[in-house]
């Protein structure tokens, strides 16, 4: 059998990680300036870039909510972000799917009652892909969400996990995911714990469940010490400008 | 007998005590004054457990009671009042600001205009001044000719006249002041680097003439005198520019570059830091002016100006 071994006789995986290590994040808030809010966030190899517009008001009248804003998430990927290069359209049903679970995630976090009849755009482009879409849309759309003072009740950071050979992993890079690995995601205010999503598409047996969950978990609180630090830095350094 | 005056004991009391201008004693713990000393918070950081507090922009009520900011930013307290402010937001209109804005929509006896705010405020037919006289009423002939007076893209000054239920801004151009904006150029800049100060028209002396929007819109033209302003009232709503010689052009340019250059290392916009930036800006030609290291040479001039 050709299978690639995931997991090497030393306990690393294909990129060099051990199994608890999450990819490098390298992340920079307020990179556009036309937008209301911005920010850059590789995580390994994925790269994305989310634009925050508003809260503005409503570009057409069938949008306007009359007790809160509505959030409008797009999400688009760049014809090079694979190896193939491809145009793809903004339309993908997978794409789709992903916007809408990010706008279902902000919609409970952003105090959305405090911007009746307006809309917030959420635009992100990944401009690399390897792997853990979601997660990567998540963090980059909590980054400048934060970055365009938007209220909101605390961070989202997500982060995935799997299961190779019984052994529960974080952070799945494209190989893996690729590779039939079942892979959740999850996403949660690290202040409470709270899960504001939870996915995952294939079969995992269930006493493995409770070792993956952690894992994603403290994945994601490691994430949001990352953002949590990047955001008091770039506040810190506008203050000092002011003066 | 020998008195012996002691140096009074430091007070070993966990209050601080800070009485202010009404007499009113500041009873936090030592430990939620350092809180408030460090000031950078994060959405969700817990700012203060105190049930008494007031909760301002910026901040919000966890389940448990406490309260929590909600956007990055600083802590701003008032006495009991605790807010949160953010280095980016959008515009929140005070009744009194001035603003610049940009005609979205023209629709039944109003206008929408673009004020950076999360809504589109209004402009009422009745909240302009009309051609032919301060005091003239407005007709039906003036309801089918809006556009006449201001079309869609049209950029304008004007003060906020009120809030709606709906916490969108009201406007109104009903001074001289007010108006369509001509015979210059537009830049933008982050809404909170500009303050509210006595007044926001400024002539600056190279001939131009500065519009400083509280909204972050800010309006940079030729220089006019108030006379020629008032002399035609129909000429308050025409499109047409005037004629501005080469060197007049410079000016401005240099002036739209200038703010441009302070906006991007996100140092406040007055007329101070206008001309210090402007006269910094004299040793390069115009266009350079949009060049990365010239920014900073001439921002560093401004900060070393106003030490």
């Amino acid at each position: 059998m050709s299978r690639l071994e995931l997991i090497g006789p030393q306990g690393l995986r294909n990129d060099g990680r051990r199994v608890k290590e999450l990819r490098k994040i390298n992340c920079k808030p307020s990179v556009l300036s036309q937008a209301d809010g911005s920010a850059y966030i590789e995580q390994g190899n994925t790269k994305c870039l989310a634009a925050v517009y508003g809260p503005r008001e409503a570009r057409t009248k069938a949008q306007v909510l009359h007790n809160r804003a509505n959030i409008n998430v797009e999400i688009s990927l760049a014809p090079f972000c694979m190896s193939e290069r491809k145009k793809r359209s903004k339309s993908d049903k997978r794409i789709l799917e992903i916007a809408s679970a990010v706008k279902q995630t902000f919609e409970t976090i952003i105090k959305t009652e405090l911007f009746a009849r307006s809309q917030i755009d959420i635009y992100l482009q990944i401009l690399q892909f390897d792997g853990g879409t979601i997660q990567i849309c998540i963090n980059a759309a909590t980054l400048a969400l934060i970055d365009a003072g938007i209220p909101m009740v605390d961070y989202v950071c997500a982060c995935s996990a799997g299961c190779i050979d019984n052994e529960p992993v974080l952070d799945l890079n494209y190989v893996e995911e690729s590779h039939d690995t079942p892979e959740l995601t999850v996403a949660l205010l690290p202040k409470t714990g709270k899960i504001t999503l939870l996915q995952m598409e294939s079969r995992l047996h269930v006493d493995k469940f409770q070792s993956v969950m952690e894992m994603a978990t403290t994945g994601c609180k490691k994430i949001y010490h990352i953002l949590d630090e990047v955001v008091r830095e770039n506040v810190k350094d506008l203050l000092e400008k002011k003066k | 007998m020998a008195f012996q005056f002691l140096s009074p004991k430091p007070s070993s009391q966990k209050f601080i005590v800070d009485v202010d201008m009404d007499g009113d004693i500041d009873m936090l713990l030592k430990t939620e004054r350092k809180n408030f000393e460090s000031q950078v918070v994060t959405p969700g950081q817990l700012i203060t457990s105190d049930a008494q507090s007031m909760r301002g922009h910026g901040t919000y009520t966890t389940e448990s009671g406490k309260c929590a900011a909600s956007v990055a930013g600083v802590v701003e307290r008032v006495n009991k009042l605790i807010s949160v402010k953010s280095l980016h937001a959008r515009y929140n209109g005070e009744v009194g600001d001035l603003v610049i804005g940009r005609i979205t929509e023209v629709s039944h006896r109003r206008w929408k205009v673009d004020i950076n705010s999360r809504q589109d405020a209004v402009l009422l037919l009745s909240a302009i001044n009309l051609p032919g006289g301060i005091q003239r009423r407005k007709t039906e002939a003036d309801e089918l000719q809006m556009r006449k007076f201001f079309s869609e893209g049209d950029l304008l000054v004007a003060e906020v006249q009120g809030h709606f239920q709906d916490g969108s801004s009201s406007l109104h151009t009903r001074n001289l002041k007010y108006g369509k904006l001509r015979n210059g150029s537009f830049v933008v800049v982050p809404q909170t680097l500009v303050q509210r100060g006595k007044t926001h028209f400024h002539t600056l002396p190279y001939g131009v003439d500065l519009a400083l929007g509280l909204n972050g819109y800010i309006w940079v033209s030729k220089h006019t005198t108030q006379s020629s302003k008032d002399q035609d009232s129909d000429a308050i709503y025409s499109n047409e520019n005037e004629e501005i010689d080469q060197e007049r052009r410079e000016a401005i340019a240099r002036v739209c570059n200038s703010i441009n250059a302070l906006s991007r290392h996100f140092l406040h916009i007055n007329d101070t830091t206008i001309k210090l930036a402007y006269e910094a800006s004299l040793h390069f030609p115009v266009k350079d002016l949009l060049k990365l290291d010239v920014m900073e040479a001439i921002t560093s001039e401004v900060k070393a100006g106003l030490r």
